[in-house]
């Protein structure tokens, strides 16, 4: 089978090197096509009748692309009709070596069965593979093996078929290339003018991305922006400290302005202010660049001024104007920020993009702008016909370049999401644009799931501890679906108690390594939005077997203590089991069991034992200086037919809810440090950073308006000076303090333990902590779950698990995921608060002073949770006196003092103006300060129908 | 950008070569005729050059010599020009007093040197070019040598290195599979009896791909000695019509 002829590579590296590898040429690697009968080939991926209706090819044909039309019209070779391509090593190769995600990208195209692309290995096959000519370059060699390999392609179909119909053709966009294929007798097109004849589908040509050749120099020959430099040239005189390399932020107010942070360790400047276009220099948000510094002269305050980008059209009008403006801003000499200037970019890191199209004013124009949803972004142009159907649409557009005399990127529509407003598109936008894994499991993953129906088996029972007789009981949020704990606590006769946290045994289902696992792993974590869940996990798995509903056999992972009456843990076991929970109770359904004296069957017993032993741990945890924190969450009472949030509700706090945390917590911090003694270079934690002391300026400053010092010197100085800050006739007042406690904090995050040093939990004031109590809905309790089966012999490890390495980097994905998580509620409960508010119309209503600006104050109101900006500075009004102080902080406004945490009276309404961004509006009603408050609006407005309003 | 892909998804290794197969391996017996034994292998790029003398009575101290068997002597070195650097190499260097060591201890196992009392047998192997599996090149030539010298054993000894790249064993790696990083295991085995003369590995592997590994490097080992017989039949023929003139 191995026909070796032995062939020589030479390559230099480093100039002094001789690297000499072997290289195999096969005569076993078979061509992949069904028509094909030398090759040996079991499965063979192209089909015998490859057809798209081409009015250039007519016949069935596999295509070729080259190295550049995969780098560039990726988009186009994802999609489903493009079918039979052949991939060459060759063009694997160079793609592998320019650019890391569209390689993943094609390769998954390879994996999928429905697309039929086949990766040719022709650089080992005898007869395609070929040498590097003396004087030729590199690329010139590629282009001859992409030509050689169709050539070979071309003979050996036309061999097998005997002169039949079946084809291969090339696709380049290359000139030089197509002309030598040309005389090869190839079949040749440009990619354009290929998708451009398939008949049936002009929205392809959307897709394509445009070339930067010259037909498409739609700007004349006017240069906007400085050339960006080589990278050679940018990284000695990165080398050199003659520019600065940092990711780039554009601002979310001013289009004009971003700022580069440096993330390199021993620079002083580790910020640095771009304003005006060209020394923004076609920078995109998060990219990462190298900027040139401007002598001090030149360093300037970061202007306040909002300025959107709103020109009307496509026109590169001059912005001499608002440049102008930018600069004429008052200099004070303190606050001056170093300026400088993009010279060239070192990594773009662009990704399609959700927004909307603004249509040209010309109506058979093809040229359109589109304006990105996140503000940061710059318009794209994008050439389509299909403009009309597009507008208040939201589509998804990908940026393919910038040349140096456009003013705005050239980009290509990738997809159109629905129509704008609609709430499974807004939905469908936020999840996109925060990363939020959403597609429906694939046949893959599911196929890993347990078939049904399933029951437990003799083996599960052998090995895992009988808990069925024990009175367990779970309590959930209403219409909780994916239960992942249940408890018990039963008396001793020993005069102690027993409590068990059963949680849901999810690793049992997923195997490690297996495509359920690599899809969980992938998404992190459950995504909770306003009416809508993005699972995890499959939901046979999420709502049905994983699930502890009660009356129902389940396997769960237990954690057992044995404590006494004043909660001190005298045993702690821990065990795979199988439990039968006795009743599923809402929080308030296990609030009044408590509190009914009547009732006094076992599961209100083993309650109320809960919750004594709960409300110790509470104490304890709170004397070692844990923080309670507070931040203002609401629910919305959803309409059941139309899903509209028709009622809006802050979340209430029961005494249960603290009961179930405190197990919780309890079993998080002993299954931590058991997994952390069993496997101390790889157990998953959980930390969080105490924060730097100067996070603390504005807690302090808002407090000392009222009086109050806050210590901040230790957790427990911080929860102590809390709990003493109380004003009696103003009791939100606490509330408002913790709120901003909780804004000075640090984010949790997940670490590997044998990456790193510092474990503390700053907000529980716990040494160590991990997750462990909810499986279904995060895959770190996945992980740990894992660890710890394995560390009391109730499974076997398998390499990954204990590779910190690799730990490390599945915790990273996880802080992001769970990060984006975050996110994305947040932007789903402000979106639904917005459709509530255009359903409620105008509302009165009283708020707090959280922050006070420059130019505004910005406002919580409690009923809602909600928070706004009331500007006093208007576009088309006179602005008000205004005299700001940050000491306090207070601002001044005409002759009232605004000082933090006064209450305040608005009206709230909904800002429509600009779909894409609608937002809250509020307007001072009380107190009255003439020329700036509104008046209050006599009476409530009817609320309209909500149905109606749809 | 990222290193070299080691195993493609089509399941090819860079050099073309698919997991399981090893590299193209070609030999020659007698190369000297000072030596009582001699041999030069080619495993791939890596070119190996065996010579063994004895037995002989002990050389140097006499307290070295054992009454009941032979004692073997190895000696291992590099080439100045056997790596793409050029670098001189001393004798007697950590790495290969450690080569030499393990040769030794490869061949106590497999030559019968209570055949030979008081006496000595000495090795010498040199790599010409290196690129990867230097010890197993080194194992096979010895072995040719030894056969060449007349030397009786139990069995050829046949070495062969084994990796592990993204849960596939890989046999016979080249140089940049093994500075690739991953996990190299070396393996020397007398394949009659399927007895392991010598297993090395200094990387971390996880305890449930050792048997996976270890099955792959001696399915390769088996290989080789099938090619090593090979050449030695032939060697045997050319040699039986020289002397038949």
């Amino acid at each position: 089978m191995l026909k070796s002829k032995t062939f020589v590579k030479k390559t230099r590296a480093g100039g002094v090197l001789k690297i000499v590898r072997e290289h195999y040429l096969r005569d076993d690697i078979w061509c992949g096509s069904e028509v094909c009968k030398e090759c040996k080939d079991e499965a063979p991926v192209l089909q015998e009748d490859a057809c798209i209706e081409s009015n250039l090819c007519a016949y069935p044909h596999y295509l070729i692309p080259d190295t550049n039309v995969v780098l560039h019209q990726i988009d186009i070779l994802e999609d489903p009709i493009i079918r039979n391509v052949i991939i060459l090593q060759t063009v694997m190769q160079e793609v592998r070596h320019r650019s890391a995600p569209i390689y993943k990208r094609i390769k998954d195209a390879i994996h999928e069965k429905e697309k039929h692309f086949y990766a040719f290995t022709n650089e080992h096959h005898r007869e395609t593979f070929i040498e590097r000519e003396q004087g030729e370059s590199a690329n010139d060699r590629n282009d001859r093996a992409i030509r050689v390999a169709a050539k070979w392609y071309t003979d050996h179909l036309a061999k097998e078929t005997n002169g039949g119909s079946l084809k291969v053709v090339l696709l380049t966009d290359d000139r030089a290339n197509k002309e030598k294929a040309e005389q090869h007798g190839l079949i040749v097109y440009r990619c354009e003018e290929y998708i451009k004849s398939l008949i049936g589908n002009p929205e392809l040509v959307d897709r394509l991305a445009l070339q930067s050749d010259e037909r498409n120099e739609i700007t004349g020959s006017k240069l906007l922006f400085p050339e960006h430099l080589p990278l050679s040239r940018i990284q000695s005189g990165i080398k050199n400290r003659v520019f600065l390399q940092g990711t780039f932020h554009a601002s979310r107010d001013n289009y004009l302005e971003g700022t580069v942070y440096i993330n390199r360790e021993g620079e002083d400047i580790n910020e640095v202010l771009l304003q005006g276009l060209q020394n923004l220099n076609r920078a995109v948000n998060q990219d990462v660049v190298a900027v040139e510094l401007f002598p001090k002269e030149r360093w300037v305050a970061p202007s306040s001024v909002v300025l959107q980008d709103d020109s009307p059209n496509d026109e590169d009008a001059e912005e001499d104007e608002t440049e102008k403006k930018l600069k004429s801003e008052p200099l004070e000499s303190s606050i001056l920020k170093p300026t400088g200037r993009v010279v060239g970019i070192i990594k773009r890191n662009w990704r399609p993009y959700c927004g909307m199209l603004s249509q040209s004013i010309i109506k058979e124009a093809t040229r359109h702008l589109f304006t990105p949803a996140d503000r940061r972004i710059p318009r794209i142009r994008i050439e389509t016909r299909q403009a009309a159907n597009l507008v208040g649409q939201r589509i998804m557009v990908a940026i393919d370049g910038w040349p140096k005399n456009s003013r705005y990127p050239n980009g290509h529509f990738v997809k159109n999401l629905g129509t704008a407003g609609d709430k499974e598109t807004e939905t469908e936008v936020l999840l996109l644009e925060h990363d939020v894994p959403h597609q429906p499991f694939s046949q893959a993953v599911l196929s890993f799931l347990p078939k049904m129906p399933w029951s437990i088996t003799e083996e599960d029972v052998k090995v895992r501890a009988d808990l069925r007789h024990l009175c367990v009981c779970s309590v959930d949020p209403p219409g909780c679906t994916d239960i992942d704990d249940a408890l018990h606590c039963r008396d001793l006769p020993n005069g102690n108690l027993e409590v068990g946290v059963h949680i849901a045994d999810v690793s049992h289902f997923i195997r490690p390594g297996n495509a359920l696992d690599q899809e969980a792993a992938s998404r992190g974590t459950t995504v909770y939005l306003c009416g809508k869940r993005i699972d995890m996990v499959p939901e046979l798995l999420s709502s049905n077997l994983c699930s502890l509903r009660s009356n129902v056999e389940r396997l769960a992972f237990s954690c057992i203590w044995e404590m006494n009456h004043n909660a001190e843990i005298i045993k702690t076991h821990f065990t795979k089991s199988i439990i039968n929970s006795k009743a599923s109770l809402t929080y308030a359904e296990a609030q009044m069991r408590i509190d009914d004296t009547t009732m006094n069957d076992d599961i209100t017993k083993s309650l109320r034992g809960l919750n004594k032993l709960a409300k110790i741990l509470k104490g304890q945890r709170i004397e070692k200086g844990a923080l309670t924190l507070s931040s203002p969450e609401v629910r919305f009472h959803m309409d059941s037919e139309t899903h509209d949030p028709i009622d809006l509700q802050t979340k209430e706090l029961k005494e249960t809810n603290s009961m179930v945390e405190e197990f919780m917590l309890l079993a998080n911090i002993s299954v931590a440090q058991k997994i952390y003694d069993d496997f101390s270079e790889c157990a998953l934690l959980r930390k969080h950073p105490s924060p730097p002391p100067s996070n603390y300026d504005i807690l302090i400053k808002a407090a000392k308006s009222r009086d109050f010092s806050i210590h901040t010197d230790s957790a427990k100085a911080l929860a102590d000076s809390l709990n003493d800050a109380t004003i009696k006739n103003f009791p939100y007042f606490n509330t408002l303090l913790r709120i901003l406690a909780t804004r000075c904090m640090m984010q949790a995050v997940y670490f590997c333990s044998g990456m790193d040093s510092d474990f503390h939990h700053y907000g529980l004031a716990s040494p160590i902590y991990t997750h462990f109590t909810s499986p279904i809905r995060r895959y770190s309790d996945i992980i740990v779950h894992r660890l710890l089966a394995v560390a009391i012999n109730a499974d076997s490890t398998y390499p990954d698990l204990m590779d910190k390495h690799k730990q490390s980097a599945l915790c990273n994905n996880l802080n992001y995921r769970h990060k984006m998580a975050q996110y994305a509620q947040r932007a789903s409960v402000a979106f639904h608060t917005q459709l509530f508010f255009k359903n409620k119309g105008i509302i009165n209503e009283e708020g707090f002073i959280l922050f006070v600006r420059k130019n505004a104050i910005i406002i919580l109101i409690p009923k809602f949770g909600l928070e706004g900006t009331v500007f006093f500075e208007n576009k088309d009004k006179p602005s008000p006196h205004l005299s700001f102080d940050s000491e306090g902080p207070t601002l001044k406004v005409e002759e009232h003092t605004f000082h933090i945490f006064d209450k305040v009276k608005v009206t709230i309404s909904l800002d429509a103006s600009n779909i894409q961004h609608q937002r809250i509006r509020m307007a001072l009603t009380e107190p009255v300060i003439p020329g700036v408050s509104v008046p209050a609006p006599e009476s409530e407005p009817e609320a309209k129908k909500p149905k109606l309003d749809r | 950008m990222a290193g070299l892909e080691l195993l493609s998804d089509q399941g090819y290794r860079l050099d073309g070569r698919k997991a399981s197969e090893l590299r193209k391996v070609q030999a020659r017996m007698s190369v000297f005729a000072q030596a009582d034994g001699s041999a030069y292998l080619e495993q791939g790029n890596t070119k190996a050059l065996a010579v063994v003398y004895g037995p002989h009575e002990v050389r140097g101290s006499r307290s070295k010599s054992l009454h009941d068997r032979a004692v073997i002597n190895c000696q291992y070195s590099m080439a100045t020009f056997s790596t793409a650097e050029r670098k001189r190499r001393p004798h007697g260097d950590r790495k290969s007093s450690e080569m030499s060591l393990h040769l030794k201890q490869t061949f106590e196992a497999a030559v019968l040197t209570e055949l030979y009392p008081r006496s000595q047998i000495d090795i010498y192997v040199k790599i010409l070019q290196a690129d990867g599996g230097n010890y197993s090149a080194c194992v096979n030539a010895a072995t040719l040598a030894l056969v060449d010298a007349g030397i009786p054993m139990r069995d050829y000894v046949c070495a062969c290195t084994a990796g592990f790249v993204e849960d596939t064993p890989l046999a016979d790696l080249c140089h940049a599979e093994e500075s690739g990083g991953g996990t190299s295991l070396a393996l020397a085995l007398l394949p009659r009896s399927g007895n392991i003369a010598l297993l090395q590995m200094d990387a971390r592997l996880h305890q449930d791909h050792l048997d996976t590994l270890i099955e792959a490097a001696m399915t390769a080992c088996k290989g080789l000695s099938e090619v090593l017989d090979g050449v030695v039949r032939q060697h045997l023929e050319e040699v039986s019509v020289l002397t038949r003139d």
